[in-house]
């Protein structure tokens, strides 16, 4: 058992271990955070400059009116999902080896449904209007278009966000209390007021473990509607390649799919920052890459289905749809297929590759630049070829919206990156949690662990 | 809440057959409708403002070809899929049975572009407003709006037109005649190819052409149920 020596430590040697993110920053961390703040920088220059200048600094025309950034929108939102569901569902099936990456994974969603929902707005040609799209009281008496799919979006992203980031900060609660009675400073201040007063007594553990079960519980519907949500967006329209009944379940898994293989990633760099190799094990690649196989499964089986039914239908504007996408974007239709499903499967099914970090490092990258290109191949031949071929058109993004794309990724990794300095980055009590209930106890003459349960 | 109706419907007819692709039409949208003067630029992108487009399409093989036209504005759907997708309310349903568009209202989601099927809803991805060319800023009208940038425009069948006809016949007690209204399209169409007027009565010259045997209407299959109709006779070609 590669967890052995933790059980020698002592807990204020684990606890020092664990919140050693929250050292002072070093040289290369302000670096990285300067380095991350220019590409930011720029990204916000790009948008400035299109809000200045008009929707022609894009690369959208007419019939491709939605780009890179509705495919940044849903590819955000879908990497949001993994987070707070795997952590939920393991949180509720009880599978121990979730406790070291809770925090990493539920932090993640906060921060991709952050940016993702920027996207939209981004986007809009008038975004300095952008409220016409909010319920607030006028005396115009205007009601924003409930029938509207984009209307959705709007309240399942803000329900989500806001579910999400409690249950981030509810899972924290404890660790809050444990950084603050090491802490001081400003630091101090924060952690005080963040963990508001927790002591740790036994009738706080029981409220706390029921609320974090309920929210668990709670926000597995959400995230499976936000992201069908996101799929309506497509699925109820006219167009052709969009309009497709499986396109909920489809996203719903596509977003897992790309969610899971995010939370991998993270997992590898912060167990490499952080130097916590002895709390995210290979076991612990082997359990994610079990889970990502299945979701590697699910997913091509619902690519399959998706273009078989296109393909034996035949329908001609369906099938032209088809036929142009995988004519003109033959190679990243490759890709797409290689990175999001043959090459997972393969690699997956070897316990070997599970649990090798370089391996399991490549394959998650891969599924998630696949799944970008799935978005887009998704968005843009749809539209490029509709139903009046007179008006059919091509796109190509434009430097400005390259430049926010960038702007985006530096954006959720200067948040991270300034999360992971700020906030305890592994679930620190939930270790303890499972150190002790571990840890041998007396039963009559003999010892033996007091947890009764699989790893 | 009473139901808004109107003695209105209104539609338009057009006879392929009649169409000989002048571009007239085109044109007379553009002086009524303040529609913005594209550079060739921005039409090499796709971007083009026009509100009516003539399709051009070529049939057959040589030496045997022959061209067909196919005049496309807004459809003025019943079941319009620009309407339920907008945010906003900036695409809406009239009771005259006319798709609005409040420029004002609109925050440029373009979701409507993107689902119309016909591809008729354009926007303004450049700053017209300010930079219409001198001097062809004194022949504007100044009936309606010239959109600023960033949201979305389309053929209204020119409801300034419409809108002015019902005063006049509101002043007189009565409704308006068939023929008293058209849109600059129609207005200006020398073969006639495009007749517009009251569908909701049938004695209106629209709607009697409407009931030709030679009808159809674009994309019928998507259940847009649309307001313009198309006339063309059974021949080897089709549109």
């Amino acid at each position: 058992m590669s967890e052995q020596p933790i059980h020698h430590k002592s807990a204020s040697r684990m606890n020092d271990e664990m919140l050693s993110s929250l050292r002072p920053p070093t040289l290369r961390w302000y670096g990285l955070v300067f380095l991350l703040g220019a590409v930011v920088a720029w990204g916000l220059y790009a948008f400035t400059y299109q809000v200045m200048n008009g929707m022609y600094v894009t690369g959208l025309d007419r019939p491709v009116m939605w780009g890179v950034y509705i495919v940044n929108f849903v590819f955000w939102i879908g990497l949001s999902h993994s987070g707070t569901m795997v952590s939920a569902i393991l949180r509720l099936s009880q599978a121990n080896w979730r406790r070291p990456i809770l925090r990493a994974a539920e932090a993640m969603t906060v921060f991709t449904v952050a940016v993702g929902g920027l996207f939209p707005l981004i986007h809009l040609g008038r975004n300095w209007v952008f409220f016409y799209l909010l319920p607030y009281p006028n005396q115009r008496g205007l009601w924003p278009n409930f029938r509207s799919p984009l209307l959705w979006d709007a309240m399942a992203i803000t329900t989500y966000i806001i579910g999400s980031s409690l249950f981030l900060y509810l899972g924290m609660l404890p660790d809050l209390a444990v950084a603050r009675d090491r802490a001081n400073g400003w630091r101090l201040k924060l952690y005080t007021a963040l963990a508001m007063g927790w002591r740790g007594t036994a009738r706080e553990w029981v409220v706390y473990h029921q609320a974090s079960t309920l929210m668990a519980a709670l926000i597995i519907p959400v995230a499976v509607s936000v992201h069908s949500i996101v799929a309506w967006d497509f699925a109820v329209t006219v167009v052709p390649g969009w309009h497709s009944t499986i396109f909920p379940p489809y996203f719903v898994i596509g977003a897992i799919h790309s969610g899971v293989a995010a939370v991998i990633t993270l997992m590898i760099i912060i167990r490499k920052v952080f130097h916590l190799e002895e709390y995210l094990t290979p076991l612990h690649f082997d359990n994610m890459g079990k889970l990502q196989l299945v979701i590697t499964l699910l997913w091509s089986y619902a690519y399959f289905v998706e273009v078989q039914t296109t393909w034996y239908a035949h329908e001609p504007i369906e099938w032209e749809v088809f036929s142009f996408m995988s004519g003109k974007y033959t190679v990243a239709l490759l890709v797409m297929l290689l990175g999001n499903s043959i090459l997972p499967i393969i690699a997956l099914c070897f316990k070997r590759l599970r649990r090798s970090i370089p391996a399991m490092l490549a394959i998650t990258l891969l599924i998630n630049v696949g799944m970008f290109i799935e978005r887009f191949l998704i968005i843009v031949p749809s539209l490029s070829h509709k139903n009046m071929p007179f008006v059919w058109g091509t796109y190509s993004p434009s430097w400005v919206e390259l430049s926010i794309t960038a702007g985006a990724f530096a954006g959720f990794a200067l948040m991270y990156t300034i999360f992971a300095k700020t906030f305890p980055m592994v679930a620190v009590s939930d270790v303890h949690e499972y150190e002790s209930q571990k840890a041998l106890i007396s039963l009559g003459r003999t010892r033996v662990p007091s947890l009764v349960g699989k790893e | 809440m009473e139901k808004i109706t109107s003695p209105y419907k209104w539609g338009m007819v057009i006879d392929l057959d009649r169409c000989t692709g002048c571009g007239a039409c085109v044109v007379a949208c553009q002086a009524e409708n303040n529609v913005a003067i594209c550079a060739k630029k921005e039409i090499s992108e796709g971007r083009n403002m026009h509100w009516l487009r003539i399709e051009r399409f070529w049939v057959g093989e040589y030496p045997d070809v022959r061209v067909r036209f196919l005049p496309v504005l807004c459809q003025h759907c019943h079941d319009a899929p620009c309407e339920p997708v907008c945010p906003v309310y900036a695409s809406y349903h009239n009771p005259d049975g006319l798709n609005g568009q409040v420029y004002n209202r609109c925050v440029g989601t373009r979701y409507c572009g993107n689902n119309c099927p016909y591809a008729v809803r354009v926007f303004n991805f450049y700053d017209h407003e300010h930079a219409w060319p001198k001097p062809l800023d004194n022949q504007l009208s100044h009936d309606i709006t010239v959109r600023s940038r960033g949201v979305m425009e389309k053929c209204s069948f020119c409801i300034q037109r419409i809108r002015r006809a019902k005063e006049d016949a509101k002043g007189e007690g009565r409704l308006i005649r068939d023929n008293e209204v058209q849109p600059a399209c129609a207005q200006t169409c020398p073969s006639e190819a495009l007749v517009f007027g009251n569908m909701a009565d049938p004695a209106s010259r629209a709607a009697r052409l409407a009931r030709s045997p030679r009808r159809f209407r674009l994309l019928e299959h998507l259940g847009t149920h649309p307001s313009v109709y198309y006339l063309k006779g059974g021949g080897r070609e089709h549109v």
